[in-house]
């Protein structure tokens, strides 16, 4: 079993985990993932790590509410147990030399791309953070984000903070300022990614997406998450979570995800109606 | 009425029943049934069904003590071969294997081995559910070993290192043990029920189970070898599906077969939404490949509800890997057979839903490599399938995982371990045994591989 620590709303919809599970936290590191499984009948949820803490033992997750699966977990409290946590899956991000670089989260994206900021500028990396919410009430984590990053750009699509606008308008100007580069690592909705990959593609500047492809096992054995990146079949689970954005097939990406939306949106009903009698 | 060299049929349910159903399909022997069965065997000096077993059951004792209804005798005797017989009865080819061997296969049929080992486990089942009320036996103190995968190459091996005594931890990736067992076989065919007992047994021994431990990444081989652990067995199977590299395979609704099969078997996705996990069987469902896991995906899919399920295979029937039982009871059930057919491609809607599967005709040329006739395109034979759902059954290899993050194990072209005949890897202390070996095979021969590796860690860790 695995001990909820602590959990609360982060933001409207958007929920903080830190979970007991010592093994996991000894090998953690960022741009991995977890497999949640909240009860004996629940789904197997992929979750990106949004930190971890090895003295602790624990590991913490962010996630959005969408489906009933998320819902569920959401509903879990401090002191109660998860039936299941693997983890850590997937391959870290690895620092590459770069001495530039740029982080970008979309909403929920934000949580995953700390640890990555975190990483890159204990290693003396100059970090840009940009990151960019619906408005001012779905912010989180950018004062985290602010103590790890030399520079900090908020974009709000109302303009309630910061930028109004898209991250990819910040990307754009310091590109056209002809700021330095080294590499784009950019993590959030599948629509923003691509968005971030077709303003860096021209400049040719390296560019790093991590995917939410759909998962069963999360240990390559069964395929659901697979992707096509430069041509050729990948697993997000084994291969992946991240790709060079360049090479990624999104509309096959986003195709994909929209596998089970009719049967998801019936179940989320049904759970929600349950939940509320 | 039974003579000599007729066998006594296990009763099944009738097709149009199981078609709705995911009960098991042969309904058990009943004790007169057994008997009579029983004693068709001729008792032969030699036994060749023996050599059949690749774990040599001792066929004809356990037999013999059955015709004289010694029920505890004969399951003690299969027990001393085969700690999962419930299992193997079930599933083992016995058709290709002991049964073949059977001096009466020559003038009639065969004695049902497989029927009367089900018979004699599943009798054993009570008394086993009732032993599990009693705390696990300690085993504080005694050497480690480590078992990776909790399979039928694992559980065999924990067995018997429990008995050897040690101090056996199983590390099992999914979140419920057994491996194939758990994920891959349906209920239908082997009722989760009894894999629970067989685990629940296991633990009780004293053998230590940690679920959600995949290993390559919760922990390396290296790791443990570091820590207490004296020898390590790995048992990770061939889990890694094959997909055929054709245009549209990434569509919507386009399965592996493990995918296909976990969602049912492990998460329960025919229970849906009383479990979370969905699939989708659609209303002509299609499946690729002829071997067993086909067949257990194309009769899964009738009982969820398709109303055609195709089964799409390159040669004819006769070359078909599955066993001859499966075949029947999906013909039976409603499948139908697409032989001589191979899919090129894969075609969706503006949505990306598959809709329909473009194939080609096949003819059987020379025989290739295994011996069977070699399928060759019939140019210009292009035709499609209607499709919503296909699932793509061509076999499995191992995953790399173990291997990338084990330096010191040397694999195969194939990406299986390289072991000597004890079963020890190229990096001491590490032993290897089941699919991971010798890619994708049976349950009794994994069974048999982790036993020998068993015994082989146990000399190893005696001369440390």
């Amino acid at each position: 079993m695995y001990k909820i620590i602590e959990k609360y709303s982060l933001a409207p919809q958007i929920e903080f985990a830190r979970i007991k599970a010592p093994m996991i936290s000894k090998k953690a590191e960022p741009g991995q993932f977890l497999i949640v499984v909240a009860c004996e009948k629940s789904e197997r949820i992929p979750l990106t790590i949004a930190d971890f803490d090895r003295e602790e033992g624990s590991v913490s997750i962010v996630f959005q509410k969408m489906g009933k699966g998320t819902h569920k977990i959401a509903d879990f409290k401090a002191g109660e147990s998860f039936h299941a946590v693997l983890g850590p899956q997937g391959n870290p991000t690895e620092i590459e030399g770069e001495k530039n670089i740029v982080v970008i989260g979309g909403g929920i994206g934000v949580a995953p791309v700390y640890p990555i900021a975190r990483k890159f500028h204990e290693n003396g990396v100059h970090v840009t953070s940009i990151i960019g919410y619906r408005g001012k009430d779905f912010l989180f984590w950018d004062d985290k984000l602010a103590a790890v990053s030399n520079e900090m750009k908020i974009t709000t699509n109302d303009g309630s903070v910061g930028h109004k606008g898209f991250v990819t308008d910040v990307l754009q100007q310091m590109i056209d300022n002809k700021e330095p580069i080294d590499r784009v690592i950019a993590i959030g909705p599948p629509i923003m990614m691509k968005a971030v990959a077709d303003v860096t593609r021209p400049h040719g500047i390296a560019t790093t997406v991590s995917l939410n492809s759909l998962m069963v096992c999360g240990m390559g054995m069964c395929g659901a998450c697979r992707v096509t990146v430069g041509g050729e079949v990948k697993f997000t689970c084994m291969d992946g979570p991240e790709f060079d954005a360049h090479k990624v097939d999104f509309a096959e990406l986003m195709q994909r995800l929209g596998m089970y939306k009719d049967l998801e949106k019936d179940a989320h009903d049904e759970y929600k109606g349950d939940s509320n009698e | 009425m039974s003579d000599r060299f007729t066998a006594i049929h296990m009763k099944e349910q009738p097709a149009e029943d199981r078609r709705k159903n995911f009960s098991e399909v042969p309904c058990g022997y009943t004790e007169e049934e057994a008997i009579l069965e029983a004693n068709r065997c001729l008792q032969c000096k030699n036994a060749p069904c023996i050599e059949g077993c690749p774990v040599a059951i001792d066929i004809r004792s356990f037999i013999g003590h059955l015709q004289k209804r010694e029920f505890d005798k004969a399951i003690n005797k299969i027990y001393e071969a085969d700690i999962l017989p419930c299992v193997t009865g079930r599933v083992c080819p016995q058709e290709s294997q002991c049964q073949a061997r059977c001096v009466l296969d020559k003038k009639g049929d065969a004695v049902s081995i497989g029927s009367l080992e089900r018979y004699v486990a599943d009798r054993d089942l009570d008394r086993r559910r009732e032993a599990l009320k009693d705390a696990p036996v300690d085993v504080s103190g005694k050497t480690k070993v480590a078992v990776i995968g909790s399979g039928p190459a694992g559980i065999a091996c924990a067995a018997d290192l429990n008995r050897y005594g040690y101090d056996v931890t199983i590390f099992e990736a999914f979140h419920k043990a057994g491996g194939v067992l758990t994920y891959g076989i349906p209920e239908f065919r082997l009722p989760k029920a009894i894999v629970d007992v067989e685990i629940n047994s296991l633990v009780q021994t004293g053998v230590k189970l940690v679920p959600n431990a995949l290993t390559g990444r919760s922990f390396t081989i290296d790791e443990l070898m570091a820590e207490d652990y004296k020898a390590v067995f790995v048992g990770s199977g061939a889990g890694l599906p094959q997909f055929m590299n054709i245009p549209g395979e990434n569509l919507n609704n386009v399965y592996s077969a493990n995918e296909f099969l976990t969602r049912v078997n492990l998460m329960k996705a025919h229970r849906y939404p009383e479990y979370d996990t969905p699939v989708k069987h659609g209303k002509n469902c299609a499946v690729i490949g002829g071997g067993n896991v086909a067949l257990d995906v194309a009769r899964t899919a009738i009982r969820l509800g398709s109303e055609k399920v195709y089964l799409i295979y390159r040669r004819s029937q006769e070359e078909m890997p599955a066993r001859h039982e499966e075949i029947r009871h999906a013909l039976e059930e409603g499948m139908e057979l697409l032989a001589l057919t191979n899919p090129v491609a894969y075609h969706g809607d503006e949505s990306g839903f598959l809709e329909k599967i473009e194939c080609v005709k096949m003819e059987l040329g020379e025989p290739d490599d295994s011996g069977r006739r070699r399928p060759i395109v019939k140019e210009g034979s292009n035709f499609f399938i209607e499709a919503d759902v296909c699932v793509v059954s061509v076999g499995s290899t191992p995953n790399p995982l173990i291997a990338m993050t084990t330096p010191l194990l040397e694999t195969t072209k194939w990406g299986t371990i390289k072991v000597d005949d004890n079963g020890m890897t190229t990096m001491p202390g590490v032993f290897a045994g089941g699919d991971i070996v010798t890619g994708a095979a049976t349950v009794i021969t994994a069974m048999g591989a982790g036993r020998t590796a068993a015994a082989s860690m146990h000399e190893y860790i005696k001369k440390l």
